[in-house]
């Protein structure tokens, strides 16, 4: 064990200067954490506006302009907020643990990544107050809704489009930096945990999109504020040229928000099969190579909105194509829990629950990626069911596991195991009376981005809407577990599973301030 | 500040400067968003023709705050370099932050040269009737897609420019900017390189000299480009409202200006650096990261006088 000597750094300063003034990966990946639970709550609050007016048809509790900023936001405020800066904190914590580094490669940085955040998002949250609204547009902004005909916040929108931007490119930097040069002495890339490799993908993918990102978003200020046309065609641009740039960052975004759940994965299912990760080269060669297809893919979002019949076949293969190597993923998960000895630990259960739920969410993707019936599922609830089975029992299960998986190590405590298991099965039922039923909806042809609906979609919506409230509130049960697990339990051990492998479970639970101030040896 | 530990095992380990608590990256994040609230604030009260004097003093305060950071943060980073802090390991980070960075960049340039050539090949062409969406026409029958566009499809609200920034052949040669702005760039570029030799070789006196002439490069490109600009807004009548040909031309050559900016600055202050007898033989990153600068805002250039100037 290398903590002999960590000890000539002072432990953490006192009082709330400490949060705002960190350079501590611990703090930082602690402080993202928070932050992105405090964006879940906040993103699932707007989520639950929305499934409380679909609850019956007609208009019930808002107006269709609030309801249009609600899927906005809470769009927005998932993907930014919540689920890319809980990956970002789990990479804080923990890569440089994995790794044996004394800390990631540049602190200072870090915490710029992170402070920079909250001021975004309390930014973007105003435009809700603002006079006119918040942005109605959709996750996704198009032109010429988000331009010609948005709301004057959108300008405050792009704004924080581009500072979230900064933070995601300065974030990733910092990542790409630690793992390529804070490796302990003897652990070779191919040594890596597999959590550390996808995150070393994910940064490069970051640093790719996030400045096609902000390139959109300027377009948009300039078509906004200075009489460019990028996005209109009077002036010989193009709206579909917007979809087209913001998907080039979008797909890869899809995978930002996955590969590093894979990489939760790929660590919590051997611990609790009580063996290695079976195929561990072809995890690392299936997960580049998916981050590779990411970016020839963009267009199977913009089947329907115009393009040349070759675009539409190439756009169609080289998305089915990304179902090889993620059944590469899906068959090593699955092989390596054969015959292994599983014990049922929260996070085994939110991971085994990602394998299942998450390939579900892969074969509607399979189906959305077939050009001709896109054009039947294009827009409506079918899409949103795919997407928030990969992204829900996907992303935010990962994370979850990941959560109770190493809170023990952060914490020094035990969480509590059946407080935990409660917590699975009531979120694994939400989750499924909440998504399912939309499937059906949308084959039936409900439209997303509605607050109001034809009758014989009344049911369905109905059950989906009391899915949400299930899980919704669950979630508060998660917070009470882990508030309670800082608090006290019973203590964690330094190894605190059985079957974990890796530097991270060699330093005490929990973690000192400083780790690794000298590498470890590596095996 | 923390003492570094001069413990070193396993053998010949330097241990890795983790620097204390700092006040920088938090003021920095309040000077940041101030200034782009206040931006936006700006923008709105002049699209809603109201007087947009205290937000813009809002975003100005916002950029003095995090310039004073950024320029404490800077400093700090130096004296640390000065008093030896950064281990051999701590030096490769920064590398790969400023390699990492730049291609975030690069990145961010590919973006607008993906519009250009989305416009130029699809949207135009199918608004003029060419190709398998070509049913675009129906829009605007007189449209016709010739690049640069010179008629747009409806000029009451894209007004139309007299002429295009587009090469005028040798004839012109010599009166066109561009060319001396290529240039003067593609010699800058040789100027930080011998800047850079004569640095590795410990010449200071021929470093201050290349080094200056560099930045003099790039000064003179930005009036050269401003003067450019001006033409294009006063006798070409080509506008930020002229169309795409306008959109994609000011915004690609508008954000090349703006890190041309950026990368003159970043040299000055390497110039001042000199000056102050800062920079080793063997140790001058700083330098090196702002000659990479340099060199990749070339780059960004010989594709912009390719595919803007002259195809």
């Amino acid at each position: 064990m290398a903590t002999g000597h960590d000890d000539h750094h002072h432990g953490p300063a006192k009082g709330f200067t400490r949060w705002l003034y960190t350079t501590n990966h611990k703090d930082i990946g602690s402080m993202y954490l928070w932050f992105s639970f405090a964006m879940f709550l906040l993103g699932g609050s707007f989520a639950l506006v929305i499934r409380a007016e679909l609850f019956q048809p007609g208009l019930q509790f808002v107006d269709p302009n609030f309801f249009n900023q609600m899927t906005t936001m809470h769009g927005l405020v998932m993907v930014f907020g919540a689920v890319m800066p809980a990956f970002v904190g789990l990479a804080n914590w923990m890569v440089p643990l994995m790794i044996g580094a004394p800390d990631m490669a540049l602190p200072r940085m870090n915490n710029w990544s992170f402070w920079i955040l909250p001021f975004a998002f309390a930014m973007m949250s105003s435009t809700l107050f603002m006079d006119g609204g918040g942005p109605n547009f959709g996750w996704t902004f198009y032109a010429p809704l988000s331009t010609t005909f948005a709301p004057k916040s959108v300008t405050f929108f792009i704004f924080a489009v581009h500072m979230m931007g900064a933070s995601s490119i300065m974030g990733s930097i910092n990542i790409i930096a630690t793992i390529q040069n804070l490796r302990a002495p003897g652990m070779t890339y191919m040594k890596m945990p597999l959590f550390v490799w996808t995150w070393l993908i994910t940064a490069y993918l970051l640093i790719a999109v996030m400045p096609v990102l902000a390139g959109v978003v300027t377009m948009m200020l300039f078509d906004i504020h200075f009489g460019t046309s990028f996005f209109s065609a009077a002036g010989g641009g193009d709206p579909v040229l917007f979809q087209h740039v913001f998907w080039f960052f979008g797909h890869p975004e899809v995978y930002i928000m996955i590969l590093p759940a894979f990489g939760v994965v790929s660590e919590i299912i051997p611990t609790f099969s009580r063996k290695r990760l079976f195929g561990y080269d072809s995890m690392v060669y299936a997960t580049s190579s998916i981050a590779f297809l990411s970016f020839i893919v963009w267009a199977h979002h913009m089947f329907t909105t115009g393009m040349p019949l070759a675009g539409e076949l190439f756009f169609m293969y080289s998305t089915m194509l990304i179902a090889v190597p993620t059944g590469v993923k899906v068959f090593n998960w699955i092989t390596t829990m054969f015959k292994g000895s599983i014990s049922f630990e929260t996070p085994m259960l939110f991971s085994i629950a990602f394998v299942v739920l998450f390939t579900m969410g892969g074969f509607t993707g399979l189906m959305l990626a077939i050009a001709p019936a896109d054009f039947q599922y294009q827009d409506t609830y079918f899409v949103v069911a795919h997407f928030h089975y990969v992204l829900v029992p996907g992303a935010v299960f990962s994370i979850m596991a990941a959560a109770y998986y190493w809170l023990p190590k952060w914490t020094g405590n035990m969480y509590d195991e059946s407080l935990g298991k409660l917590h699975f099965w009531l979120s694994f039922v939400g989750i499924n009376v909440l998504f399912f039923p939309q499937h059906f909806l949308g084959l039936a042809g409900m439209p997303r981005r509605v607050p109001d609906y034809a009758l014989q979609f009344a049911n369905f919506n109905m059950i989906s809407s009391i899915g949400a409230f299930l899980f919704g509130f669950s979630q508060l049960l998660f917070l009470f577990i882990v508030i309670k697990t800082v608090k006290g339990g019973k203590k964690a051990t330094t190894q605190v599973w059985e079957g974990a492998e890796g530097l991270e479970w060699t330093v005490p639970s929990p973690a000192p301030y400083h780790t690794f101030s000298t590498p470890p040896p590596i095996k | 500040m923390a003492t570094p530990d001069k413990h070193t095992t396993p053998a010949g380990y330097e241990p890795y400067y983790v620097p204390d608590q700092s006040k920088f990256p938090f003021i920095a994040s309040i000077g940041l968003s101030l200034m782009v609230f206040g931006l936006g604030n700006a923008l709105n009260d002049i699209k809603a023709n109201q007087g947009a004097t205290v937000s813009a003093w809002m975003a100005f305060v916002g950029f003095f705050i995090l310039g004073c950071v950024l320029f404490n943060w800077f400093a700090t980073q130096i004296r640390e370099n000065h008093q030896g802090l950064p281990s051999a390991q701590l030096k490769r980070s920064y590398v790969l932050g400023m390699y990492w960075f730049i291609f975030s960049e690069v990145m961010f340039f590919c973006a607008f040269f993906g519009a250009l050539y989305y416009v130029r090949n699809f949207s135009v062409q199918w608004l003029a009737g060419v190709g398998e969406k070509g049913i675009a026409h129906l829009l605007w029958q007189d449209f016709q897609g010739t690049w640069p566009v010179i008629h747009n499809p409806d000029p009451k609200i894209f007004v139309d420019p007299e002429q295009s920034m587009a090469w005028r052949g040798f004839s012109e040669a010599a009166s066109y900017l561009p060319l001396w702005n290529t240039m003067l760039l593609l010699s800058s570029s040789v100027t930080v390189h011998i800047a850079h030799t004569a640095l590795k070789n410990n010449n200071r006196k021929q470093l201050t000299l290349w080094l200056g002439l560099t930045v003099l490069l790039g000064l003179t490109f930005l009036v050269l480009q401003a003067k450019e600009y001006s033409e294009a807004y006063h006798e070409l009548g080509l506008t930020l409202n002229s169309g795409i040909y306008g959109s994609t031309f000011f915004l690609l050559t508008g954000f090349h200006g703006f890190h041309v900016t950026l990368g003159a600055f970043m040299l000055s202050v390497m110039w001042f650096r000199v000056l102050k007898g800062h920079f080793k033989p063997e140790d001058h990153f700083g330098f090196e990261a702002a000659s990479w600068y340099w060199h990749f805002v070339d780059v960004v250039w010989v594709g912009l006088f390719c595919f803007v100037y002259l195809l």
